[in-house]
């Protein structure tokens, strides 16, 4: 009852002022009633009653997505998915880190390097790389790098393909994360560790990226996100195994094709909700220092909300 | 107590010849003459924008000058002279440079990533490649001397404005310059926390340390000066003993200076 004064709805006049310092008088006041929220929510219980029934009633034999949610096909798929998605961002996140360096620089040679990649990869479909990274070897049958010299066919295997396709697509969005980032920080913070001596590499090493990492991470974690997703590409353009593709595979010989597309979804929807978890704990770690106390988990939220429920209820 | 008096002692700690600066078509150092002996404090007074902090951050060269010869203890500021050519010296040179040269700035620029002591120690670490558990011991007792040896573990945004100031300033002694640079160390700071940050550098000033402050705290100045130069508009105005300029100014913009700050 002590926090009775917070509860009052705002706007409502607070009545006599407390006769007694520590026992405010309990306000008697009617709730204003959310007539609008009734009709709502009855109106979205009945459209999704009408799609559950849609999709009981459907030709869809539902027991073979459990049947084949563990399946070793589709393990093997999902690891894939994740696999690629992991190098795919990890070539997306260092290339971007150069690229944005470079477009920083005050060299304009390095700038402008950076600054057609990014037009060019940007400005394409993923999918059209993806195709042709795996099409390579119809214009170039030998790959020759000096230090490395193969057939092409051998090469550029589906996991390279989509790993070039994937990560250098990536590449360009990240730089303009991290560009943005960096341009966050203070230029008081580039000052300081000049003057203390620290080059050019160690500056943006210690104290200029650990700080745009605020800014990074967010919109990196839906890059992250996005890759789980896009990376479903790659099944047809670059005949690569991951998860659509052993759970397609499996509903054309099973015929269960739509069930399969119902499977895939759910393991998408099982790595995404994971990797946001993830990345709430990675944006807790880089707001170390900037606040004072570091926001509750949701865990901790949970304990404090249910502490709220049981709190008593004062203006009624 | 330390003594900080360091430098070869055969030249001027800061030698001025002429200094010019240009940002693109504004002219803001229009010929400085200056010299600044070891052990000495050096102020710096006058009117914001007369190009005080452009000229500090000419002598550890964050800026480049565009005219004229600055020396810090006998070496040429960014340049190499071999016979009477001049070699620009390449980033990583001028970094080397910069060690000697401790800064401390208006608004701290603590990194806020890191706790205090993490603060102190990045310099000697990353650029003295000093071993750690040596850095740390070091940095306790710098920061023993500025009176937060306590809050070594906490970050700048637990710390207050002076404390952050005291933290920056260990953090520029850790690297054991022989030229410390203070750009209105106390401007950003409430009234009350000033004097915590002018004891630390007047502890300086008696332990030998060579100083170039930019300040508004004319009684600093007076009790703690050895020189004070006022500037005005890109030029040497005055220069004397603080005592004498401040008392008994000469020019008629010093007098309408000092008439608005004592
Ligand atoms: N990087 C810069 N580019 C352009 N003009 C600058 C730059 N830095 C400082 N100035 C200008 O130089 C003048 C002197 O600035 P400053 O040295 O900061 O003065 P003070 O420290 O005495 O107040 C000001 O007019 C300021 O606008
Ligand atoms: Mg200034």
């Amino acid at each position: 009852m002590s926090e009775a004064n917070d509860k009052v709805p705002a706007g409502t006049p607070a009545g006599t002022p407390p006769a007694a310092a520590s026992r405010p008088e309990a306000i008697k006041a009617i709730p204003v009633r959310h007539y609008g929220r009734w009709i709502s929510a009855i109106l979205v219980l009945a459209v999704l009653g009408l799609l559950v029934n849609a999709f009981a009633n459907a030709n869809v034999n539902y027991g073979a997505i459990p049947d084949f949610l563990f399946d070793s096909t589709v393990l093997k798929g999902l690891r894939n998915t994740v696999v690629i998605t992991v190098v795919s961002m990890a070539l997306g996140l260092g290339l971007g880190i150069v690229l944005a360096v470079m477009r920083l620089s005050k060299n304009p040679v390095t700038s402008s390097v950076a600054w057609g990649y990014i037009w060019f990869f940007r400005g394409t479909p993923v999918y059209v790389q993806l195709l042709i990274w795996f099409n390579l070897a119809l214009i170039f049958p030998v790959i020759n790098l000096g230090f490395y010299k193969d057939e092409m066919n051998q090469f550029m295997t589906p996991f390279m393909a989509a790993l070039l396709g994937l990560g250098l697509n990536e590449a360009a969005y990240m730089s303009e994360i991290v560009r943005a980032g960096i341009q966050s920080v203070d230029e008081g913070q580039t000052e300081a560790s000049h003057a203390l001596g620290m080059t050019q590499g160690q500056n943006l090493r210690r104290v200029v990226l650990p700080q745009a990492m605020r800014v990074i991470v967010p919109p990196t974690g839906n890059e992250f996100i996005n890759m789980l997703k896009t990376s479903s590409l790659a099944a047809q353009a670059a005949q690569y195994a991951e998860l659509l593709r052993s759970t397609t595979d499996i509903g054309n010989t099973t015929g269960a094709t739509v069930e399969m597309l119902f499977l895939a979804a759910v393991w998408y929807l099982v790595l995404t909700s994971v990797f946001s978890v993830g990345q709430y704990y990675l944006e807790r770690r880089y707001a170390r220092g900037t606040t004072r106390n570091l926001p509750p988990t949701p865990w901790q939220r949970i304990k404090q909300n249910l502490g709220t429920f049981r709190r008593p209820e004062v203006a009624r | 107590m330390t003594d900080f008096s360091k430098g070869t002692g055969a030249h001027p700690m800061v030698k001025a010849e002429a200094v010019h600066k240009h940002f693109g078509l504004a002219h803001i150092l229009k010929g400085i003459d200056l010299e600044v002996a070891p052990r000495e404090v050096f102020c710096l007074i006058g009117p914001s924008g007369s190009g005080k902090s452009t000229f500090l951050r000419c002598i550890n060269h964050l800026e480049k000058i565009s005219g004229g010869r600055l020396s810090v203890d006998g070496e040429l500021v960014g340049y190499r002279q071999k016979g009477d050519k001049l070699y620009e010296l390449k980033d990583r040179e001028v970094a080397a440079k910069r060690r000697d040269i401790g800064m401390v700035f208006q608004r701290f620029n603590l990194f806020p990533h890191m706790t205090a002591i993490e603060n102190v120690i990045e310099a000697p670490v990353r650029v003295k490649k000093e071993a750690k558990a040596v850095a740390r011991e070091r940095a306790l007792a710098l920061l023993d001397r500025v009176g937060l040896r306590d809050k070594a573990g906490h970050y700048p945004a637990q710390l207050s404005g002076g404390q952050q100031q005291r933290v920056a300033i260990a953090r520029a002694l850790a690297m054991e310059p022989k030229l410390m640079l203070f750009d209105e160390p106390t401007s950003a700071l409430d009234p009350e926390l000033v004097g915590d940050v002018l004891d630390v550098m007047r502890g300086l000033a008696e332990d030998g340390m060579t100083m170039i402050v930019v300040t508004h705290e004319m009684g600093f100045a007076r009790e703690v000066g050895d020189a004070l130069v006022f500037m005005d508009d890109g030029v040497v105005v005055e220069t004397g003993h603080p005592r004498d300029v401040l008392t008994d100014p000469q020019h008629d913009r010093t007098k309408a200076f000092l008439s608005k700050v004592l």
